[in-house]
């Protein structure tokens, strides 16, 4: 029982991480809020599926293919739709927020739903450690997941593109004035966010069908991470991560499924009352905090 | 060879007050009918239409006036929200928590309408400011962020708890004596919430308000305390939300988990934001072009999201000033082409 609590719980944790990593790195850098991150990781999941079903393109192509278009997408939302308001909070919030309601409702008007929606597993089978089952899509997601989270650190540090992400992180205007072109560098922070939503659906959506609720869902959860863990900081995301994904297991096991949602509904109230700016959101502290 | 060649000869586009305008508006010296009208008319009329709707209308219009009268109300409320600098996306929020309050006091204490209305209204709006509470520190998206998931986090608690009567939710409560009734409770509703907000934000408390959005700190350091009165901004919009909540409950004679569905948050914004921010008029202009569209695109279902989040998109984007604010300057303003002067 607690060993099962243990795995799940570091695997429903990796998950979690995934999900809100896309939306902490844009947010990171850029300060744009992507309100229609759910839609764009419900997207990703659905080009897949037609990519698969439809066209007869295998799944290795298609995975590539939904990832790349998923990221062009996003880099089209800043070009046409963000870049116009940028810096304007009010403005950015729903116009994002309007972007990825359009595409899931469209969606779910168009009949995406049903059990038929499902995309393949990577490799079929299960291991056993100690006496718990696991099938490889969850050894998948942890691998995946770690090395992404190693990759992005060392891309964000060893890289020029990294070095600039960081830099318009930092302040924007000195950025600028080193010859770093803020709109580009903001503009393909958004399409790394959007790739990543795609690569986490990717991994993800195999566990169950496809759903537009899926995409609420996920926005949610990923913004639960990002406020716990403080917004815009890759540690927060990964220590925030394993918090609500031990906490969720944990009141999983001892008082069933039904609390699952309130524990990060509850954690977001406490940390919001406790350290308003999350766990280690450090570095916008001074301009988020009144 | 347009800017330095001589020979072309540029214009602007010059907008300037018309007479009447200005005469009736800075001089307020009103030397005729005609005056008299252009200043009276564009508040009056719309008063006497909504008040004169319930008598000519159908049945079946009537349902969507009280409907659309309903948005128009959060509408409002959402919009003096943003006067205070705090963009919710979930009014729905507000909405579900006082139609929920007013089915369990029915239920569960047996109370009339005429008790449950307020009492939802006020406890609702109470509940709302303590939620939100700990959000009003901070500036920026967070209080998008958790106004956003607040609602869809309820009902999702709701549905795997089963509390407040989960999936199936509260039914058999008590419903408003007549169709009368319940047209003129909303609409005179609207009409208070609409000039209440239009002349509170000219008082001096509504001054702070605006200043917090523009510049909290210099607000801070006159002396105010913004939390204090971003709470209250919060209380006001949650307890006029609450209040249209209840008295949907007592329409419907029903509430249950749809209370909290996006639709309640994505109309009023879509509402606010077509008809342009920031003047209350335009939320009111936006909801009655809105709500009744939407009901006359019942036929395809489903889309008439995509088509508000569109729309919320393209006037967010590319009209930002929204359909009031344009009409405000054809009727305040005319426009000509004048030579530039190099």
């Amino acid at each position: 029982m607690l060993e099962v609590t243990i795995i799940y719980g570091f695997i429903n944790s990796i998950i979690l991480a995934l999900i809100a990593l896309g939306f902490s790195l844009t947010f990171g850098i850029s300060g744009v809020s992507n309100f229609s991150y759910g839609a764009m990781y419900i997207m990703a999941g659905y080009a897949v599926w037609i990519m698969i079903n439809l066209l007869g393109l295998p799944f290795a192509l298609a995975a590539i293919l939904s990832v790349i278009l998923t990221a062009l997408f996003g880099l089209a939302l800043y070009r046409f739709v963000l870049l116009r308001v940028r810096g304007m909070v009010i403005s950015e919030v729903i116009a994002t927020f309007g972007v990825g309601l359009a595409i899931l409702e469209l969606f779910r008007y168009l009949g995406f739903t049903g059990f038929e929606y499902t995309l393949p597993v990577f490799t079929d089978g299960s291991v056993m450690i100690g006496d718990t089952y696991i099938d490889h899509q969850r050894l998948w997601i942890v691998g995946v997941g770690i090395s992404l989270a190693i990759g992005l650190y060392l891309f964000t540090r060893y890289t020029k593109t990294g070095l600039a992400f960081r830099g318009i992180a930092q302040d924007e205007k000195t950025a600028l004035s080193l010859g770093i072109n803020s709109d580009r560098v903001a503009g393909l922070s958004v399409a790394f966010g959007s790739g990543l939503a795609a690569i986490a659906a990717i991994l993800i959506l195999p566990r169950g069908t496809i759903s537009v609720n899926e995409g609420y869902d996920v926005l949610i959860n990923a913004m639960a991470v990002c406020i716990i863990g403080g917004l815009g900081s890759t540690v927060g995301v990964i220590v925030a991560s394993f918090m609500i994904g031990y906490a969720q297991m944990i009141t999983d096991a001892f008082s069933g499924p039904h609390w699952k949602m309130i524990v990060s509904l509850v954690a977001i109230l406490i940390i919001l009352l406790v350290k308003p700016s999350g766990l280690f959101g450090k570095q916008k502290e001074l301009e988020e905090r009144i | 060879m347009a800017l330095h060649g001589g020979n072309v000869k540029q214009k602007r586009r010059e907008r300037i007050d018309r007479g009447i305008k200005v005469r009736s508006d800075d001089i307020f010296a009103l030397t005729s009918y005609r005056e008299f009208l252009y200043v009276s008319v564009p508040p009056v009329a719309p008063v006497i239409l909504l008040l004169a709707l319930p008598l000519i209308l159908p049945l079946y219009w009537q349902k969507v006036l009280i409907t659309t009268a309903v948005f128009a109300i959060l509408a409002l409320s959402w919009d003096f929200l943003v006067t205070v600098g705090m963009v919710s996306l979930g009014q729905a929020l507000f909405f579900g928590i006082g139609a929920y309050l007013a089915g369990y006091f029915d239920l569960r204490f047996a109370m009339p309408i005429w008790t449950t209305l307020p009492l939802a209204a006020l406890v609702g709006g109470l509940l709302s400011a303590l939620l939100l509470l700990p959000v009003l520190r901070l500036r920026g998206v967070y209080f998008s962020m958790v106004t956003l998931v607040l609602p869809l986090m309820f009902e999702r608690t709701i549905e795997a708890t089963g509390w407040l009567g989960g999936t199936e939710g509260l039914t058999g409560l008590k419903s408003f004596p007549n169709i009368w009734i319940e047209s003129y409770l909303i609409i005179i509703a609207l009409l208070l919430v609409f000039f209440g907000f239009r002349r509170l934000v000219t008082t001096d408390y509504g001054l702070v308000l605006k200043a917090i959005k523009n510049n909290d700190r210099a607000v801070m350091s006159g002396g105010i305390n913004i939390y204090w009165m971003k709470a209250q901004a919060v209380f006001i919009t949650g307890a006029i939300g609450a209040f249209c909540g209840a008295f949907m409950t007592h329409v419907y004679m029903f509430v249950g988990m749809p209370v909290f569905a996006l639709d309640y948050s994505i109309l009023p914004l879509a509402s606010a934001v077509v008809g342009g921010m920031g003047s209350f008029a335009g939320s009111l202009l936006g909801a009655f072009i809105l709500v009744p569209l939407s009901e006359a695109l019942r036929g395809i279902g489903g889309l008439r999201t995509v088509i508000y989040a569109l729309s919320l998109v393209i006037f967010i984007v590319a009209i930002p000033e929204g359909i009031f604010h344009y009409v405000q300057r054809k009727y305040q303003q005319f426009e000509r082409w004048a030579a530039v002067e190099n």
